[in-house]
């Protein structure tokens, strides 16, 4: 146990070892040392009086809400019009090159539209967010629910399911292999574009103090943003995989023997 | 209970690859009765059942169950599909497989678990109730969707090629299962097979289909001495003319078109 992770993990400390002997024999300010970025989160994020500084919480709590939450916004509104036009073929005629756009645009190309449609703050960052992120939710919803097995739907009609327990536990699960194929994407896509969303037009937000950070060449704080932002999307990570092993051991086991 | 009249489809009509899988086909089946409907590869016996079912809409003729035209699917009837690993729902266990039907009917949780575990019990399967499809072997999923149609409580059970994709060891075991069980369940039993022993061996009755576009061609009443047993049974000179016969029936094309 100890040794496999010594054996995963020797490369980290080495590595930060040596970033350190350089910082220190440069001496640059440009080069701040691992242990001055510490020092320097430490003061002014985690020393508070409940770990967290007043500066952290008025800057991690906005973030963390605006990613979390936009996610969500998208997750429900992506898997209910994928589901909705994979089912439906006339529909799906009809929005596909809609959808073939959309997907398309890259997603920080609407931040500036957003910014003049919208009133700075919130508005914008959760526009941005959402439209960047529903795609490929929408797009493996949509090919889920259209690949569902036609035997297993026969076997609903034969058995007659009702349709609200056709959607639920028939077609939802069926799709949900693809479904979280696209939440695993717009995970990591989520935290890209809440940075670039607080980067410009924002008054808090972990974006938004980079963006100090680097006005003010403030090299220690800028590497603690990117430490902290890091993190942030390991663990949001983390706790996705979490679920989705939870939600789809069905699925590897059946894949498993199959 | 099972009326079939002047049964005619035909896929794609009008269509460059237009086929006709049946034509004219007439059959009709008594309540109670086990009937076993064999034809070569690829006549309609599955086109068959699934008009029957309700799942496709014939291009010509009328289907009647219980004395009802069937447009959509009959209410009390119930399919096992060959393919097991696509018609069994792989993300649930195996009672809320076989419970997810009884939702239909008038039952609450307590007395659909109740009816589930009940057929898994007729199945040999109680042991089995919280586990996953894929955690069974092919012969055990089978039982699962045998097991669900009989929680359904159907009065027709319609079984395409039920034990087409199991071994042979498991097939004989599935074999006698169908038997006992329609033994406890007073229904009717329509079973698709290509086995020519088989139909003799569970039916009451085998039906021969020729060649698409199919039509009955054979029709022969089984009387063979209960309970049938896997080995004499199959040694009782009845068994050993009938399933003759229903060869040459099934075979009868071929041999009447010289070579």
């Amino acid at each position: 146990m100890i040794a496999t992770l010594v054996r995963r993990l020797w490369l980290a400390p080495v590595l930060l070892a040596c970033w350190e002997l350089l910082a220190r024999a440069q001496a640059s300010p440009y080069l701040p040392a691992p242990t001055r970025i510490a020092s320097w989160m430490y003061e002014r994020w985690f020393s508070g009086p409940y770990v967290l500084t007043e500066e952290a919480v008025d800057n991690f709590v906005p973030s963390l809400v605006r990613v979390v939450g936009s996610w969500s916004v998208a997750v429900v509104a992506g898997v209910a019009l994928g589901v909705a036009i994979g089912r439906m073929a006339w529909l799906s005629d009809y929005v596909d090159p809609l959808v073939e756009f959309g997907r398309a645009v890259p997603p920080p190309a609407m931040l500036p539209v957003f910014l003049v449609l919208f009133t700075m703050g919130t508005q914008v960052q959760v526009a941005t967010i959402v439209f960047g992120v529903v795609w490929p939710i929408l797009l493996n919803s949509i090919d889920g629910a259209r690949n569902v097995d036609p035997l297993q739907l026969e076997t609903a009609a034969v058995f007659g399911v009702p349709a609200r327990l056709r959607l639920l536990r028939i077609i939802l699960p069926s799709a949900s292999p693809k479904i979280f194929a696209g939440l695993r994407l717009s995970v990591s896509l989520a935290l890209i574009l809440m940075v670039i969303s607080e980067l410009k037009g924002s008054t808090d937000g972990i974006g938004y103090l980079l963006s100090t950070a680097s006005n003010n060449a403030d090299m220690p704080g800028l590497w603690a943003g990117v430490v902290v932002l890091g993190v942030l999307g390991y663990a949001l990570n983390s706790l996705f995989l979490m679920a989705e092993r939870r939600v789809l051991t069905w699925h590897r086991g059946a894949r498993r023997t199959a | 209970m099972l009326e079939i009249d002047n049964l005619t489809h035909v896929y794609g009509p009008g269509s460059p690859n237009e086929h006709r899988a049946i034509d004219g086909l007439k059959l009709s089946v008594a309540e109670g009765e086990l009937l076993c409907i064999v034809g070569p590869s690829g006549c309609g016996k599955s086109t068959l059942l699934r008009s029957i079912a309700g799942l496709i809409t014939p291009t010509g003729g009328e289907i009647r169950v219980e004395g009802k035209l069937v447009r959509q699917t009959p209410d009390n009837l119930a399919v096992v599909f060959q393919d097991y690993s696509r018609s069994l729902f792989p993300w649930m266990s195996v009672a809320d497989n076989v419970a997810l039907p009884l939702r239909r009917r008038d039952m609450d949780k307590r007395a659909r678990r109740e009816a589930a575990q009940e057929a898994l019990e007729s199945v040999g399967l109680l042991g089995a109730a919280e586990k996953y499809p894929f955690q069974l072997s092919g012969g055990m999923q089978q039982r699962v969707a045998i097991a669900r149609a009989l929680a359904y409580r159907p009065t027709l059970m319609l079984m395409d090629e039920p034990f087409g994709s199991v071994d042979a060891q498991t097939r004989e075991d599935l074999e006698d299962l169908v038997l006992k069980v329609r033994g406890h369940h007073r229904m009717t039993i329509v079973l698709i097979t290509h086995d020519i022993d088989e139909s003799v061996y569970v039916g009451d009755r085998v039906v021969v289909l020729s060649k698409a576009p199919s039509h009955v061609v054979g029709d022969l009443r089984v009387d063979l001495p209960g309970p049938r047993d896997q080995i004499t049974t199959r040694e009782h000179p009845d068994f050993v003319r009938l399933r003759a016969e229903v060869g040459r029936l099934v075979r009868g094309v071929d041999v009447a078109t010289p070579a």
